[in-house]
């Protein structure tokens, strides 16, 4: 084409754009004002990408007697990683509490928010109180947990001097410890996130449907659940890492030699009490693995579903 | 067509009325829709057409009166027990089910067969002229094709009353006649009663058998098209039919319905459509059409001949609205079949008949089937 209209017009000079320098650069697809991201983009990679680099890196520089123990040469730490099953088994035990405590906050959440859609007296109030534990540390809670849940603590103190137990009831200091401040600390997340996504989805879908002689049951299966479901697949993956990545309350208010031996303290006592950087390290890129296959295989489920516009404000 | 609707014979809406925190949304509704009937709500918005609407599609719970479908209360019945067909406004179509889905929605929720489903469903798509689009998702449609698509999902249930919240107000103008003359033919060939929202008097006016006009939650007038056109039952409804022209004017002389008033310069002869004493301020409604400007010079020795400068012109095919400003400063809007030219000096001719005289106070007045209402209900009582 260019050829031709060259030949037409051999003579003339390319006209001159009159657009700003701006716009002619945009045209090619440079947008200038991204150059603002500099300062974020060294951030990333000063504290981020390097470290993590270099995290990657000491896991191939194993202790001698990591190689001594199981060879492989510089994978020593990820075979000692699947053969020891010591630290191997953390993995099993951090997801018998990820798992549950993700699905609970999601499955939770879901009734709640839906409650809370509609306006009534009092319903700031009540939002509120469910998303105030956001702002209570970790440690915090665990303090908490094990003040009002102890062998000691008020709710045992009460029910034995009621009679209603002779025994006081193991709350804390072990798997239902953990779980409990996993779900006070989880929940608000997984409970704003819904009713955002909830939120999104236009009422008269459902106002619809009603009309159509849908029943409550209908409506929920039918319109509300599918137009939600991709929604709850993300929160079930953030409600899921944070789980997941748990820590000091494994090691506060739970078991941490038994039942909550997580794959974060394992790192932990690598680091700290073994002084075996490279191990410590290996254990915490293994943790991000499981994350990632997990969320990926919920990704890959939420694939599947509907997640285009819900017609809401949303 | 094997799609029909179900048959009853009178609906009734008995003093309905909604409040919301106190706040009357609609009062002392009235109505009595025969089946067949097509019914339009018409309104400027806030004036309850749509809260009432939603309560007979039982969205809303009434604060006050009954709903009645053959002598049967039907107001205390959920909105999924109702049998009405509804089509909304922003369409509300459901985003992730095809389009074949939607339409199936009502009938599979309500267990039909589902061979029956599926004769049905294709039924009412090809009645809507959707056959191609089946398939498709109804973020992939058209605005007009998604309108479609709800009345084929309301119309599928073969539903006891169809009720349409200002179903054409999101299309653009020339998809909304085109869907208007749609919506009138599936109502003469299904004989569909259907209960019509809207706040456009032309689509009121084309669409309806009757129409119900309603202002802050209350029924100002009842009655056909012609009716509510020609005879507008006070200024508010006046002014809604299209009468752009309202005069507040002094009256000085009635006799029978004549009426002489004057103001703002003139001295006008018109009509009383409501009574009103010689001495009071009333208000004088004209339509456009009926105030002309004319060119031939002759005819200036009859009644309600004055003059007007010519402030603004626009071309509306084949004829033209003109805004005249009067001597006092009054602005007059017109018509004309020719084009004055802006800033003449042109003479204006009001039919007598076509000038209304109403009270200039809306409380006062009652429309006269109301009125008739009351008096039966004193005998009654």
């Amino acid at each position: 084409m260019t050829a031709i209209t060259e030949t037409h017009r051999p003579n003339l000079p390319k006209p001159k754009s009159t657009a700003s320098r701006a716009h002619r650069l945009a045209e090619r697809g440079v947008d200038t004002k991204l150059l603002m991201l500099l300062p974020a983009i060294v951030f990333a990679l000063v504290l981020f990408v390097y470290p993590f680099s270099y995290g990657i890196g000491l896991t191939f520089q194993p202790l001698p007697e990591i190689q001594n123990q199981y060879g492989g040469g510089i994978f020593a730490n990820y075979i000692a990683f699947f053969k020891d099953p010591f630290i191997f088994d953390s993995v099993w035990i951090t997801m018998r509490l990820a798992l549950p405590v993700a699905l609970f906050n999601v499955i939770v959440s879901i009734p709640i928010a839906f409650k809370l859609r509609h306006k009534f007296r009092g319903k700031r109030f009540m939002s509120t109180l469910l998303v105030l534990p956001i702002t209570l540390g970790t440690v915090l809670t665990a303090q908490g947990l094990l003040i009002f849940a102890g062998r000691q603590g008020w709710l045992n103190r009460f029910l034995m001097d009621t009679g209603i137990i002779s025994q006081p009831l193991p709350l804390v200091n072990n798997y239902l410890g953990v779980v409990f401040s996993l779900v006070i600390s989880g929940f608000p997340f997984a409970y704003l996130l819904i009713s955002s996504y909830l939120s999104g989805i236009d009422p008269s879908l459902e106002a619809a449907a009603k009309t159509l002689g849908a029943n409550w049951k209908q409506r929920f299966t039918k319109v509300t659940l599918p137009l939600l479901a991709p929604g709850l697949a993300t929160t079930f993956i953030l409600t899921f890492v944070l789980a997941f990545s748990v820590f000091p309350s494994a090691r506060l208010v739970g078991d941490p030699l038994g039942s909550t031996r997580v794959m974060a303290l394992m790192a932990y006592r690598s680091f700290a009490e073994q002084i075996n950087y490279s191990m410590a390290s290996t254990i915490a890129i293994m943790m991000g693995v499981v994350e990632l296959i997990v969320i990926a295989i919920v990704l890959l489920g939420r694939s599947f579903l509907y997640k285009g516009s819900t017609g809401g404000k949303g | 067509m094997s799609l029909t609707a179900s048959a009853f014979d009178t609906l009734e809406l008995k003093d309905v009325g909604r409040s919301f925190g106190g706040r009357e949304a609609l009062a002392d509704l009235n109505l009595t829709i025969r089946a067949g009937e097509f019914i339009a709500l018409l309104g400027p918005s806030g004036c309850g057409k749509s809260t009432a609407l939603n309560c007979l599609a039982g969205l809303l719970p009434l604060t006050h009166g009954q709903i009645l479908i053959d002598g049967k209360r039907i107001d205390v019945l959920p909105s999924e027990k109702r049998d009405f067909g509804m089509v909304f406004q922003n369409y509300a179509l459901f985003p992730h089910l095809s389009v074949a889905k939607n339409v199936a929605f009502g009938l599979e929720v309500r267990g039909v067969p589902k061979a029956e489903v599926k004769r049905r469903v294709s039924e009412a798509i090809a009645l809507v002229k959707l056959e191609e689009h089946a398939k498709k998702l109804p973020g992939q449609l058209s605005g007009g094709q998604q309108q479609r698509v709800a009345i084929a999902r309301a119309v599928v249930l073969e539903p006891r009353i169809v009720l349409m919240d200002e179903p054409l107000s999101n299309l653009d103008a020339k998809l909304r006649l085109d869907m208007r003359t749609e919506i009138r033919r599936l109502h003469q060939s299904l004989g569909l009663t259907t209960v019509y929202v809207t706040h456009d008097q032309e689509e009121a006016l084309s669409l309806a058998d009757r129409l119900v006009v309603l202002r802050e939650g209350r029924v100002q007038q009842i009655g056909t098209p012609t009716e509510l056109h020609n005879n507008p039952a006070n200024w508010h409804v006046a002014d809604f039919m299209g009468y752009r022209n309202l005069l507040d004017m002094e009256l000085t002389e009635v006799s029978g319905t004549q009426a002489r008033v004057s103001g703002h310069g003139l001295s006008l002869v018109a009509t009383l459509a409501q009574p009103a004493r010689p001495g009071d301020t009333v208000r004088m409604a004209v339509r456009p059409h009926d105030l002309n400007v004319v060119t031939d010079h002759t005819v200036t020795t009859g009644r309600n001949v004055f003059t007007g400068r010519v402030g603004v012109v626009e071309y509306q095919g084949r004829e033209f609205a003109v805004e005249v400003t009067t001597s006092t400063g009054q602005r007059l809007f017109v018509h004309a079949e020719t084009a004055p030219q802006v800033g003449d000096e042109v003479t204006l001719v009001l039919d007598p008949a076509r000038a209304l005289v109403y009270q200039q106070s809306l409380d006062a007045n009652v429309s006269d089937e109301e009125r008739e209402r009351q008096v039966l209900a004193e005998v009654g009582s």
